[in-house]
């Protein structure tokens, strides 16, 4: 049996996974030539975090259809969480720095997971624009809240404060997060090749979710609450699940982004974040694993590619985006398309809906 | 004393935050998108009346007037051009379109105006209030803020209510195609609509930074979300509801930035928000819709 003849379902997982693994093989090759700038390795791991986090937004926006506007606050938690876990296991004399990525990116995943779950339960009593907004809510007060926490460890164990550094009470430790100055000293252990395995377990375990009796249940409530509930599917506990997975792999991810830095701050996972995240989901198509996979990439790298023209290059992002998402819709570019449409499939029926493909 | 000196503030940033939510309130009832955009209208609308102020030597009214038109008229080019064509299409490329928008006026202003923070504190110099002997001071800003808001609620509402052009707004909320076979020009309702939450902005604009004088491209967004915040929690479509939620969450504002702290105060804003959709889904104001089948 050829590569043709598999099952669409296996033919768009398995040009996924080869999109990760070939684009990994081209950049490290690249990489050995020296053909990569300096500016661009540095976005390496940039890129591999963000395209984590778009699949995993992907779950929740293109796969169970409720619009997060907070996602960075669970990259967040994974992040610090990431941090806190790091400093601890460094003091306990743990040296490998597989160990140390893979200890602070599980529990980072956990932790994110376990509050993506308790905000979970209020917020899928809502639904459409009104549980945007409590993800929002949630994803600014998970950065207050982080603004306001001084942790800090020594050979006592971890101390805890919400006023200052110095009321940790620590005399010889070293401050793990300080505030509003956020995670101070990481070691920088986080590197592509890990970023890609980061990448290959989100996209393992989101497609293996969407492939499940579980994903198919999550995609009927998308599709149709009423009907899905009038056969006995649990509504709540899909969106929930789904939820819940999605803020556990962007903890994961937001471990592999702070890891890359000697610093994060709150500040850096707010709202914006969010909506960045977001736009890599929406751009790449909703529920489309593997266009989240390339916008990401693409647009984590295009401000790059545009530094030359520092002072214009935001402001071409912000065109491109609003053309990217406007001419589709334009008169011309319909006629155009339709024109291409009928000369190289004349039998294949028109698509029935406009706009974003449904699901791979 | 102190009290009441922070319920008059929290009403006047309340009323910074209702004339903003009026503005998404009402495109989200008539085009049901969130304009993300609509904060960065504000900040829009405070250059143009700094710039008409201080670099031109127009008049404070001038300025403010200056600054409504030109935002009025941003709010309908924009609309045409970036919202428009997406009529039919899925609510959430609307929603990516307005954030490129935003990210385009925000960086466009940071080219022209460049990114340090423009002090804005020539607006009003008119002189305070000082009553119980002094023990109570109210800023000229803050009465004039709370005034203008009223003004705006009133006028809205007749506008909304009695006239003809209202009543096509109110048609078009309800039901867009019913109000087009009515006769009613849709795309020219909806127009009107971002002019006028446009305008609105402008003035919110300069309201705001009269009582909070520093002035840069991101100025806008934080207020933007904290009414988009207030309309949502008023219920959103609805124009007195949008009031309600602007009000209550400025004074809310202002108390736990009093008694808790400036840090957590945000955290506070949002965790109300939250605990009030659960109680009531549909906002304080807010129709809950039951579905049909």
């Amino acid at each position: 049996m050829g590569f043709m003849h598999l099952k669409p379902q296996t033919h768009s997982t398995v040009i996924t996974y080869a999109i990760v693994v070939v684009a990994f093989i081209v950049v490290t090759l690249l990489d050995g030539m020296g053909l990569i700038s300096n500016s661009l390795s540095g976005q390496l791991v940039p890129i591999c975090a963000y395209v984590s986090l778009a699949v995993s937004l992907n779950l929740v926006v293109g796969v169970s259809g409720e619009l997060s506007l907070g996602h960075a606050g669970f990259m967040s938690v994974g992040a610090f969480t990431g941090v806190i876990v790091a400093g601890c296991l460094a003091r306990m004399g743990v040296e490998s720095e597989l160990l140390l990525f893979a200890g602070s990116a599980v529990v980072g995943a956990v932790v994110a997971g376990i509050i993506g779950f308790l905000v979970g339960i209020p917020v899928m009593r809502l639904r459409g624009d009104y549980l945007a907004i409590v993800t929002l809510a949630f994803g600014e007060i998970i950065k207050n809240l982080l603004n306001n926490f001084y942790i800090g460890v020594d050979d006592a164990g971890l101390h805890f404060s919400m006023t200052d550094s110095s009321s940790l009470g620590m005399s010889q430790g070293t401050i793990l997060i300080n505030g509003p100055k956020g995670a101070v000293g990481i070691d920088k252990i986080s590197t592509f090749v890990l970023g890609v395995v980061v990448v290959l377990i989100t996209v393992a375990v989101v497609l293996n979710l969407m492939h499940s009796r579980d994903g198919r249940a999550i995609m009927a409530v998308r599709d149709n609450r009423i009907a899905a509930e009038s056969v006995g599917i649990n509504t709540t506990k899909y969106r929930l699940i789904a939820f819940t997975v999605a803020s556990a792999l962007a903890g994961m991810a937001g471990v592999l982004y702070a890891m890359n830095y000697s610093t994060v701050i709150p500040s850096q996972f707010d709202f914006n974040q969010s909506i960045l995240i977001l736009v890599y989901v929406v751009l790449g198509g909703m529920g489309n694993i593997s266009g989240s996979i390339i916008s990401a990439a693409f647009l984590t790298v295009l401000p790059e590619v545009l530094r030359p023209i520092n002072n214009y290059r935001m402001l071409i992002y912000a065109v491109v985006l609003i053309l990217v998402m406007v001419v589709p819709h334009t008169k011309v570019y319909q006629r155009a398309a339709d024109a291409l449409r009928e000369r190289f499939h004349k039998a294949a029926p028109k698509p029935a809906a406009e706009g974003g493909e449904a699901d791979e | 004393m102190e009290f009441l000196a922070n319920l008059i503030n929290g009403m006047s940033l309340g009323s910074v935050y209702a004339i903003i939510a009026l503005g998404y309130t009402m495109v989200y009832g008539i085009a049901k998108m969130l304009n993300f955009a609509h904060g960065d209208i504000i900040m829009v609308g405070a250059y143009i009346c700094f710039c008409a102020v201080s670099y031109l030597g127009l008049p404070v009214i001038a300025g403010i007037l200056l600054s409504v038109v030109g935002c009025t008229v941003l709010g309908i080019v924009i609309e045409r051009l970036a919202y428009k064509p997406l009529r039919s299409a899925p609510s959430l490329n609307v929603l990516i379109t307005a954030i490129g928008v935003s990210y385009f006026l925000q960086n466009a202003a940071l080219l022209i105006m460049g990114s340090d923070p423009k002090s804005f504190s020539m607006i009003l110099s008119l002189p305070a209030l000082h009553l119980f002997d002094g023990r109570l001071t109210i800023s000229a800003t803050a009465v004039i803020t709370i005034l203008a808001c009223v003004a705006i609620m009133v006028a809205l509402t007749m506008f909304t209510g009695r006239t003809k052009m209202g009543k096509a707004m109110r048609a078009c909320s309800e039901d867009r195609d019913a109000a087009q076979l009515m006769g009613i020009n849709v795309n020219s309702t909806i127009s009107m609509v971002f002019a006028i939450g446009s305008g609105l902005a402008a003035i919110a604009g300069v309201l705001m930074c009269a009582a909070y004088p520093t002035l840069m491209p991101t100025t806008g967004s934080m207020p933007g979300i904290k009414a988009f915040t207030a309309a949502v929690l008023g219920g959103i479509g609805s124009i007195p509801g949008a009031a309600l939620g602007g009000v209550l969450l400025g004074i809310i504002e202002i108390f736990a930035r009093a008694y808790i702290g400036t840090q957590l105060a945000d955290a506070v804003v949002f965790a109300v928000l939250i605990v009030m959709l659960l109680i009531r889904p549909a906002g304080l104001l807010g129709k809950p819709v039951n579905e049909k089948v």
